[in-house]
């Protein structure tokens, strides 16, 4: 089982740019991400993602992500800076305490280009480039849809614009794409089907290896076994909020020929150390019957990691990448 | 009703009928206090502790004296020295620690903090804050105070195992405040939970807090708790269960849509009745206060009816936040008066006691 020390993005900002952006572009909801920042704001943005991209190469990570420091809107960062969407209320994201603007999408959803031109600045940066991308069936739920008209046809096109937008990726290593409402609002009989080929849609898109990462809990076990039939070569499990459901639907299951695990809490400040990390894989090793053979093992945090200070981000990336330089076996 | 509710009474009392007016807490600071406050953070400005607290006190005296100047029955001092509702106890609560700022939304951050070590009281949280609102007030004066559930679900947690158990601590450490206010002379606590909003499954954790924070505090003080901005039937009628004596709701945000979730079953408490909106900047009218008050009259009689805006206004602008508890208490007058003279029913019949 190859060890590979990563993370699901959506890194803090800096400190200094925290105030520095806050400052260029204000406090207020029509302030935030458009997709046509000037020329200031963009180079505070090409320097973030410099230290980012450098702090992760310093600590040793397997793979590099860009940091996803211009997503204001989390997850709904693709749709709410697409020009046939419109930014309606701030609402609750998730149930966690935080907030996003409400993406309206109210017109095709064409190609737009935007994932793609943060990730080719980041590859100039670094090899082992991972790119992060929102699932489709997650985006299709944070987002309000005026256009479409129903949910099978806007999953669906969601997925299609997904597609558009990974095809246009640079090199790459990996292609993460996050399903938390997988977990947290299950489709039901016959949408976890649609939400499976949805995902396969994205994931034919990607000239690269492709995880399907979830988290905030385990799959229900038949969304668990639709997602197996989509052509990911991994799937990633939260073992930091449900350790027992998420083995459970590994070894009753089975998985991808390889896996996610999501061991480090990207929620908490206690900061796990390198044996702890690597303990909970050995444990993950161990717990599941030994017929079933992995060739890759994403060692990851469960969430994205803007929820910590910096220096708490700071201290896991570097935890996460120790927990792996050690041992490959 | 409450017992404990008639000792706010103003005397000379013009109606009959009495409708408490109060606030939720926070009020938009003056301008030249955030700047004495970043003078203070200034290393290079000669403006030490000494004069921060002197600021502070001027403006607590000011935003006190605006409160009864708009009428007020029970006042606060706009929460002058408190920077955030979860940081400012934070901040006094050994076995916390802050570690740097986290995203809200878009460019808005909070320095949430985190609970390394097993709670425990160090020095008092807001005795000095009450002793000095008491002093300039001629009103009685409400305290704030915010509640334990909030404070574990809005904090990381690296030392329990689970935010219940940290909540179960802070609800002791929150009695033992309230102990110590009520020594000081307070008689009425509002404990904040706006957290509960967002996770309303967790009801009983709050239900078993309370329990805790009411232990042994006299019954004419009164504990009001403050919910606001979430999906009230998931918490009612459980919250009837409570150990407190009012509840504290933002109604009017949401045009009183969730007014009926309190009408089944009846209304067993106080009900402090959020009849302007915190979050519009727009000054309702008093004949629109007054209709919403009246919706409060469906859910209890008027001697059970406290009036109140939705939320702390803190992010009002001053003269707005101001307007809206002039017209508030002009509102209630009227709505007394026309009780008194018949001209208003009482549509909420008076509780069996």
């Amino acid at each position: 089982m190859n060890r590979i020390a990563t993370t699901p993005g959506l890194f803090p900002l800096p400190d200094d740019a925290k105030e520095t952006l806050s400052d260029l572009k204000g406090h207020q909801k029509h302030d935030l991400v458009s997709g046509d920042e000037g020329p200031e704001i963009e180079a505070t943005y090409d320097d973030v993602r410099e230290e980012l991209v450098g702090l992760q190469r310093d600590a040793g990570l397997d793979r590099v992500v860009e940091g996803q420091a211009r997503w204001d809107d989390m997850l709904a960062h693709p749709l709410t800076v697409h020009e046939n969407v419109e930014t309606g209320g701030i609402v609750r994201y998730y149930d966690n305490n935080n907030f996003y603007r409400d993406p309206v999408v109210e017109g095709e959803l064409t190609f737009s280009g935007d994932l793609a031109g943060d990730l080719e600045k980041a590859a100039e940066l670094t090899d082992g480039l991972q790119a992060v991308v929102p699932g489709p069936y997650s985006l299709s739920e944070l987002a309000t849809d005026e256009y479409y008209g129903d949910d099978e046809r806007f999953l669906a096109a969601v997925a299609d614009f997904l597609a558009g937008e990974v095809e246009a990726f640079p090199d790459v290593e990996t292609v993460f794409v996050l399903e938390p409402s997988l977990v947290t609002d299950p489709p039901a009989e016959g949408e976890d089907e649609r939400a499976s080929e949805a995902i396969d849609t994205v994931a034919q898109a990607a000239d690269a290896d492709v995880v399907a990462h979830t988290y905030w809990g385990a799959l229900e076990e038949k969304v668990h076994a639709h997602l197996l039939d989509a052509g990911v070569d991994a799937i990633g499990y939260d073992f930091v909020t449900n350790h027992e459901d998420n083995l459970y639907n590994v070894t009753e299951y089975g998985t991808k020929d390889s896996v996610a695990l999501g061991v480090v809490d990207g929620q908490n400040t206690l900061v796990e150390s390198p044996e702890t990390i690597r303990e909970r894989v050995d444990w993950f090793r161990d717990s599941v019957p030994e017929a079933i053979e992995f060739e890759d093992a994403y060692v990851t945090a469960n969430t994205g990691l803007f929820y910590l200070p910096v220096n708490r981000f700071e201290q896991k990336v570097q935890a996460l990448a120790d927990a792996t330089r050690e041992v490959t076996a | 009703m409450s017992s404990n509710r008639e000792q706010f009474r103003p005397d000379g009392h013009d109606n009959d009928h009495f409708l408490l007016t109060t606030v939720v807490g926070s009020y938009p600071k003056p301008k030249w206090l955030d700047r004495a406050s970043d003078l203070h953070e200034d290393p290079e400005a000669s403006f030490g502790d000494e004069e921060l607290a002197e600021a502070e006190d001027d403006a607590a005296r000011l935003i006190t004296n605006e409160h009864e100047r708009a009428g007020l029955d029970v006042v606060v001092d706009g929460e002058m020295r408190r920077n955030e509702m979860v940081e400012f106890f934070a901040d006094r609560i050994e076995g916390y620690e802050f570690n740097g700022p986290v995203k809200v939304w878009g460019h808005n951050y909070f320095d949430k903090p985190s609970v390394v070590d097993d709670v425990s009281y160090d020095e008092s949280w807001l005795v000095d804050e009450y002793e000095f609102t008491a002093s300039v007030a001629d009103r009685p004066v409400k305290v704030p105070i915010t509640g334990p559930y909030t404070l574990a679900s809005w904090s990381f947690n690296e030392a329990y195992d689970g935010d219940d158990e940290l909540a179960y601590d802070l609800a002791d450490l929150v009695n033992e405040e309230i102990e110590k206010l009520v020594d000081a002379g307070a008689r009425y606590i509002q404990i904040d939970e706006p957290a509960l909003a967002t996770t309303p499954d967790d009801h009983a954790i709050v239900g078993e807090c309370l329990e805790r924070i009411a232990a042994g505090i006299p019954d004419d003080v009164r504990i009001g708790l403050h919910v606001c901005y979430g999906d009230y039937s998931r918490i009612y009628p459980e919250i009837l269960e409570f150990p407190v004596d009012e509840f504290d709701l933002e109604l009017a945000n949401g045009d009183y849509e969730q007014l009926d979730v309190f009408k089944d079953p009846d209304f067993s408490k106080d009900l402090a009745l959020g009849v302007v909106d915190a979050h519009v900047a727009e000054v309702e009218s008093v004949e629109e206060i007054e209709a919403n008050i009246r919706k409060g009259l469906e859910v209890v009689p008027p001697e059970r009816l406290t009036v109140s805006p939705d939320c702390g206004v803190k992010l009002l602008p001053r003269e707005v936040a101001y307007e809206k508890m002039a017209n508030l208490v002009a509102a209630a007058r009227n709505v007394e008066a026309g009780l008194d003279d018949g001209t208003i029913d009482v549509p909420a019949a008076p509780a069996d006691d």
